[in-house]
């Protein structure tokens, strides 16, 4: 069946969709603890359902076995036959992980685990007051023979075979036709089957005025002759069974069938199906229906709302959009040496070129950007898990899942993010005795907020745990020389030593988290991202972390300056200020480097003339502009000659145009056609700390 | 005319097979993801099949079906369920709400053809 390329496409749909109805499954059960809402169960039942018939449909019956006895779990806990407690939920949530792993395996076609099947597959049962050897789930032994309607009774009734034909006595109900039932179609059925023949009795017939035409008022005799076997009769007369009387008479020769035909329908379905099955009356269904239409708005908008583009075809629309804003931005230029009696008309049309191209490229933007849920719904389940793990009682709060951001973006501050919370969990939070000693709740917050703030997004971890201990924090930073033993800092920056290399307060590793990798690597990634992290917290009250990202790594605001007849670009949010220098604030110190004071802080100097080798109208730093950057939380102050202007600048790579660079991050095409270097501000830090060994005394 | 089926499952995988099937038998197909849209589909324009599923968010295939049989214009149009469920009882609400008939899950393309053929 699989051969078929389109039937392929089809199962990959299917495995991705099973992946989809997982994730909707976890994050139902995680729902579930404290209220037993109906809708939400409904939903992960429908999850687990669909898996199960897509499963079994496409042929892969160890997955639709075991979620047959997931979905018959869920079905008793809808009913309410069965109580949602917490230890179903876990063993809920073990499945739908084993279920994630059967099918990433089904996939790839490697063999399943069975062993953790059969665990999770008696666990279940365990619960469903089973013995795991009784009952063999029904849909083991479904798939590829369930040949439609009455498959059940098809085995055994080979015996039936013996007569030589049927003679059927069918007698329906006014109301058969009303169904669209067809008497007609199932007859040409049974002539399929063999020499057929009826005979209509009228007798019911009213008379013409008295006749509803979508009432059946005949019934009929039927004879059919053949070696049929009894099943192949029910499957043509099982929709109607309900509205007809049926007689089933074998004729021809032998006399022992009549005995083995009514043993063979004597074993219909019901037994092979236990109490997996519904038995949901149908106003309960009406009922559910309309506090349905408000509840999945959620799901709809996720589905509906969405088209999958390919990234690469997204980022050609991205590229030209760029280049619209470079040829505006040229005739901008032009427009400032012609005749001036157009001028008025052209920068009338400039204007609107401009807001047309900013529109255009505002909704371009729009495709790449995704809602920060798709990072934030891992969480709930990390959460649950680990605080179990960890004896903790922990609230999850989200907030702002709605903000949107690039997808490069959100896919790689995902893992840092899981990284910060684990930690807010392990170390932050304190375990419930704890907690009431010092006052608090016993259940602690941990919120997950995400936000918009001038063309960034923020995104905030938050918890109302212990905070850092400072104390220790300074100590360990001192025994490892981070920070010189005379060296004052200030509490947030002692709270942000967390993020040097090799740091981690954590008495004990755990496994959770405490290696000591972790947090720097946390923040080159977000550092990488073109983006900042920082932390502040008070000791007995909580942490917060706090994450500036880029929305895109497209589109960069940059600030432009001038060393000698180069132009560079400085990422906006790398500047922390701009400031001319006094001569006697300058020092030099051993070897090339110069460093200069500012408040407190010495920074080292970089000279852009000197990095790049270009000739600068000055080379002492009191004669230009220091531009204050940060980056990894160092500072340096880079030399130029002159600020301009501050401009959007559409990032093209240097490395697939040209090659790498070292403390260049890309290029840009200016209105003028030139092509100026965006600055790589952390690469730049690096260099001249690396080189210049003795400052990285105000570090952090 | 190729006759038009309605085909509606919440499982995109699901839709997918059954179109590919039907399609590939010359039928035409129309899809929808659950009983709302279905009804909505249905009363825009006209078909000669209604084939649903029956566990749906919003509106589920015995609803969608007890629906369609109050139109006029599908009082005399069959329908039938995909089900797993082979309990009596599932099919009997099927049969309650006006179903003609059911397929039960699992089936391959010749048993959904075959059943449709049953009844178009």
């Amino acid at each position: 069946m699989t051969i078929d390329p389109e039937m392929a496409e089809i199962v990959k749909v299917f495995f991705q969709e099973s992946r989809e109805g997982l994730d909707a499954m976890e994050s139902g059960l995680l729902g579930l603890g404290a209220t037993a809402d109906t809708e939400n169960i409904n939903t992960i039942f429908r999850a687990a359902h669909s898996i199960k018939g897509g499963s079994a449909t496409f042929g892969f019956a160890e997955v639709a076995a075991f979620t047959h006895g997931v979905e018959t779990l869920l079905d008793e806990m809808r009913n309410g036959v069965r109580p949602v407690t917490s230890e179903a939920v876990q063993t809920l949530l073990q499945a739908c992980d084993c279920l994630r792993e059967m099918i990433a395996a089904t996939e790839a076609e490697q063999p399943l685990d069975q062993g953790r099947i059969a665990t999770l597959n008696s666990d279940i049962l365990h619960i469903l007051g089973e013995r795991p050897n009784e009952a063999p789930p029904p849909a083991a032994s479904a798939p590829n023979h369930g040949a439609g309607p009455a498959a059940p009774a098809a085995g055994p009734a080979a015996g039936a075979g013996q007569s030589t034909g049927w003679r059927i006595v069918f007698e329906p109900v006014a109301e058969l036709l009303r169904l669209r039932n067809e008497p007609t179609r199932m007859f040409a059925e049974l002539e399929r089957l063999g020499t057929f023949a009826a005979r209509a009795d009228v007798s019911r017939l009213p008379a013409l005025d008295a006749l509803d035409p979508e009432s059946c008022y005949l019934s009929w005799t039927l004879e059919v002759s053949g070696q049929i076997p009894r099943p192949k009769l029910d499957e043509i007369f099982d929709w109607v069974d309900s509205h007809c009387r049926l007689e089933f008479t074998p004729t021809g020769s032998a006399t022992a069938a009549p005995a083995a035909v009514q043993a063979a329908s004597c074993a219909p379905a019901p037994s092979a199906a236990p109490a997996a099955e519904a038995k949901t009356a149908p106003p309960a269904d009406a009922e559910r229906s309309p506090a349905a239409v408000s509840a999945p708005v959620q799901k709809a908008a996720a589905e509906s709302g969405s088209i999958r583009v390919a990234t690469e075809k997204v980022d050609g629309i991205i590229n030209l959009v760029g280049e619209l804003l470079i040829t505006q931005s040229m005739l901008s230029g032009f427009a400032d040496g012609i005749d001036p009696d157009d001028l008025d008309r052209l920068r009338q049309g400039l204007s609107q070129l401009a807001r047309n191209t900013r529109e255009l490229q505002e909704s371009v933007m729009q495709i790449r950007m995704l809602p920060i849920s798709f990072a934030f719904n891992r969480f709930p389940r990390i959460v649950h898990d680990l605080s179990r793990k960890l004896g903790k009682k922990v609230e999850l709060k989200l907030s702002g899942e709605g903000t949107e951001l690039d997808k490069t973006v959100l896919e790689k501050i995902s893992d840092p993010l899981v990284h910060l919370v684990r930690n807010a969990l392990d170390h932050g939070l304190e375990i419930p005795d704890r907690r009431l000693a010092a006052g608090k709740q016993e259940t602690g917050t941990l919120e997950l907020a995400a936000f918009h703030e001038g063309g960034n997004i923020i995104i905030e971890v938050r918890d109302d745990g212990a905070g850092l201990n400072k104390t220790k924090i300074l100590q360990k930073a001192r025994e490892r020389g981070l920070v010189a033993a005379d060296q004052e800092l200030t509490d947030e920056q002692i709270d942000n030593l967390i993020f040097m290399p090799g740091f981690s307060t954590a008495d004990q590793i755990s496994d959770v988290s405490g290696r000591g990798v972790g947090m720097d690597v946390v923040r080159r990634n977000i550092n990488d991202l073109g983006g900042h992290v920082q932390i502040s917290s008070k000791e007995g009250l909580g942490s917060t972390i706090r994450i500036r990202l880029p929305l895109t790594l497209a589109i960069l605001d940059g600030q432009l300056v001038r060393v000698g007849k180069e132009i560079y670009i400085i990422s906006l949010l790398a500047i922390v200020e701009t400031i001319q220098v006094p001569r006697e604030r300058v020092n030099k110190l051993v070897g090339r480097t110069e460093v200069f004071r500012l408040r407190e802080e010495y920074l080292p100097v970089v000279k852009l003339c000197d990095q790049f080798g270009v000739e600068p109208d000055s080379r002492s730093a009191e004669d230009g502009l220091l531009v204050v950057v940060e980056a990894d939380g160092k500072r340096a102050g880079v030399l130029v000659d002159d600020l301009l202007a501050q401009q959007q600048v559409v990032i093209k790579s240097l490395e697939s145009n040209f090659k790498s660079v070292s403390g260049i991050a890309g290029a840009t095409i200016l209105g003028d056609g030139t092509v100026a270097l965006i600055i790589d501000v952390p690469g730049l830090i690096r260099s001249v700390i690396n080189s210049g060994g003795a400052i990285s005394a105000h570090a952090a | 005319m190729a006759k038009k089926i309605l085909a509606v499952d919440d499982s995109a995988s699901m839709r997918q097979m059954v179109l590919f099937t039907l399609q590939g038998a010359g039928y035409e197909v129309v899809q929808a993801c659950d009983g709302v849209e279905a009804l909505e589909l249905a009363r825009q324009s006209a078909v000669d099949l209604v084939l649903t599923d029956v566990h749906m968010p919003r509106m589920d295939g015995i609803t969608l079906v007890r629906e369609l049989r109050a139109l006029l214009t599908y009082k005399l149009v069959p329908m039938l369920i995909l089900t797993t469920e082979s309990s009596p009882e599932k099919k009997m609400d099927g049969k309650r709400a006006g179903a003609t008939g059911w397929i039960v899950k699992p089936f391959n393309p010749p048993q959904l053809l075959a059943t449709v053929a049953r009844v178009i």
